[in-house]
């Protein structure tokens, strides 16, 4: 069974407008997913449809389970931690306060300072700014604790919009190099936006490429990254 | 009277006006609105503990009984109005808010009259004379509940899971609910807190002004000048500006001969206008600092 399923699933934003029109997207436990388009092909009006961010239809069910009509944090302690486009942090706590928020819903303590130090390793750069407001952190250590602050809650699905987006390469580098571990590290299963789909199609099984709030095209990642007219006509070539 | 007199004084009366200005913060920073009903819930929920002292129930239990049920009367407040307006523009939510102000003020006023009721004080009615000063126990007493509050929210906000929820709701909704967050129920832990909060200001300054419909009138001036100067978002900012105000009140009240009892409340209202031109952002708030 897969872990996320998304069936025709449609959505519009509270001013009205529709912008997804029967989107279909598949998850494996723990495999990874990456969704692919154009600006404004509605990769991150999919990732808010999951988490239940704008009014959505059709059929969403994560570990076999509806959740076309769950809230936002309901979702979230089903096990989906979705790390949204621009990061989220809450830039007035201090670091550590944003890993305490990843963390605030679970019980098992030992087992959330253990994850606390896995992340700090899986991002050895927010060790040394713990203590500072988030707020003040460059646009990559932002984005390792957003990253860092989705894993603290445990999830079984992590959803990533546009990981990459205003960093520098070599940060960027550094956060795929942390992304592409997880999989095994965590156990969980991700679901990639990306701008640069090399990069996502490198650690994906299955691709989704949208246009126009639908799916033009879908298959392995494989199959998709070695498809030159594909390549040509939404990726960028 | 000496000066240290007036400077007991003052902090007496300021430890009062920082109880409602801390719940003026609680509810700004929670949920971005400026409640200027805050006072005036506390009034009706003093009312309640008033009627529970003269069925024969003690002052202390009937006081903390009303500030629990303040709790519900919060939430609800936050639940069944406030968030129905969430995201309208600011100018709206002042209008909803005073109207609350006044609506209530009605409904005291219509449930037990207009005329002025005597409180009974929560402290023994004694006087303590420390060098030339006297001090009663009244003033003591309020300065150390409004301690215990501080510190009682200090170790809420910063030591408990409950605390970092309400920080991080207050900071960012979205993604407090992507980390699980109940926010809503947040959202209206807030506001009871706050109400519970407002609810002991009122109680603690009836005894010295009598129980009046619109007693908190002018506590809402001198609290809401001490949560603005304190930056609107700032607990310790606020707890601080209300203390110098009733320092300053009473100070300029007994030496500035224009000034006397009459223009007394002028006092924090020309000391926000002095600060803010300075100081935007009050004395303790921040700036926003936000890197992209
Ligand atoms: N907050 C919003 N309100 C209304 N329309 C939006 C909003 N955000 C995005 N859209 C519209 O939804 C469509 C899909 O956008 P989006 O999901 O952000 O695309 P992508 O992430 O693929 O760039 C676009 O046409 C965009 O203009
Ligand atoms: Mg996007």
């Amino acid at each position: 069974m897969s872990l996320l399923e998304l069936r025709g699933v449609h959505a519009s934003y509270s001013d009205g407008g529709q912008v997804l029109h029967g989107v279909d997207l598949t998850v494996q436990e723990g495999g990874v997913t990456a969704l692919l388009g154009a600006n404004g092909a509605g990769k991150t009006s999919t990732l808010r449809a999951v988490s239940g961010m704008l009014r959505r239809g059709g059929s969403l069910r994560f570990d076999g389970r509806e959740i076309t009509s769950l809230r936002t944090d309901e979702i979230a302690r089903l096990g989906i931690a979705h790390v949204p486009q621009g990061r989220g942090t809450l830039t007035g706590l201090s670091a550590l306060d944003n890993l305490r928020v990843g963390s605030a819903r679970r019980r098992d303590r030992r087992e959330v300072e253990r994850d606390l130090e896995r992340c700090l390793n899986l991002f050895p750069r927010l060790r040394q700014r713990l203590g500072s407001t988030a707020g003040n952190l460059s646009g990559g250590e932002q984005q390792m604790l957003a990253i860092a602050r989705a894993l603290m809650s445990r999830p079984r699905l992590l959803l990533l919009d546009e990981p990459s987006l205003g960093l520098a390469p070599k940060i960027t580098v550094e956060v795929f190099e942390a992304i592409a571990g997880l999989r095994a590290e965590w156990s969980l299963a991700i679901v990639i936006v990306e701008q640069n789909a090399d990069l996502a199609l490198g650690m994906a099984q299955q691709a989704v490429v949208l246009e126009s709030g639908r799916v033009a095209i879908a298959g392995t990642a494989a199959a998709l990254a070695g498809n030159d007219d594909v390549r040509q006509a939404y990726l960028g070539g | 009277m000496g000066a240290l007199q007036q400077v007991v004084d003052g902090l007496s009366a300021g430890s009062i006006y920082a109880a409602l200005a801390l719940a003026l913060v609680l509810v700004h920073r929670a949920t971005g609105v400026v409640n200027f009903a805050q006072g005036e819930m506390g009034v009706l929920m003093a009312y309640v503990a008033w009627s529970l002292t003269s069925a024969g129930v003690p002052v202390l239990v009937a006081v903390l009984a009303a500030m629990a049920l303040s709790f519900p009367l919060g939430v609800a407040t936050e639940r069944f109005l406030i968030r129905r307006f969430h995201g309208q523009d600011g100018l709206v939510i002042v209008v909803v808010t005073v109207g609350l102000l006044i609506l209530l003020n009605g409904i005291v006023g219509a449930i037990w009259g207009y005329v002025s009721k005597p409180f009974p004080s929560l402290f023994p009615n004694e006087v303590i004379r420390l060098g030339g000063v006297a001090v009663t126990v009244e003033q003591i007493g309020n300065l150390v509940v409004l301690l215990a509050v501080v510190a009682g929210l200090q170790i809420i906000f910063l030591r408990t899971r409950f605390g970092l929820s309400l920080r991080a709701v207050a900071d960012n909704r979205e993604s407090s609910a992507l980390s699980g967050l109940a926010v809503n129920r947040l959202l209206m832990a807030g506001w009871g807190m706050a109400a519970a909060l407002g609810t002991l200001a009122a109680c603690l300054i009836a005894p010295k002004i009598f129980l009046d419909p619109s007693m908190m009138n002018a506590v809402l001036v001198y609290s809401l000048a001490a949560a603005v100067l304190g930056g609107l978002d700032s607990p310790v900012g606020a707890v601080v500006a209300a203390l110098v105000i009733g320092v300053a009140e009473n100070i300029a009240g007994a030496y500035i001969d224009i000034i006397g009892t009459d223009l007394k409340i002028a006092v924090p209202l020309l000391l926000m206008v002095v600060v803010l031109l300075g100081r935007p952002q009050g004395i303790f708030g921040r700036r926003e600092v936000v890197r992209v």
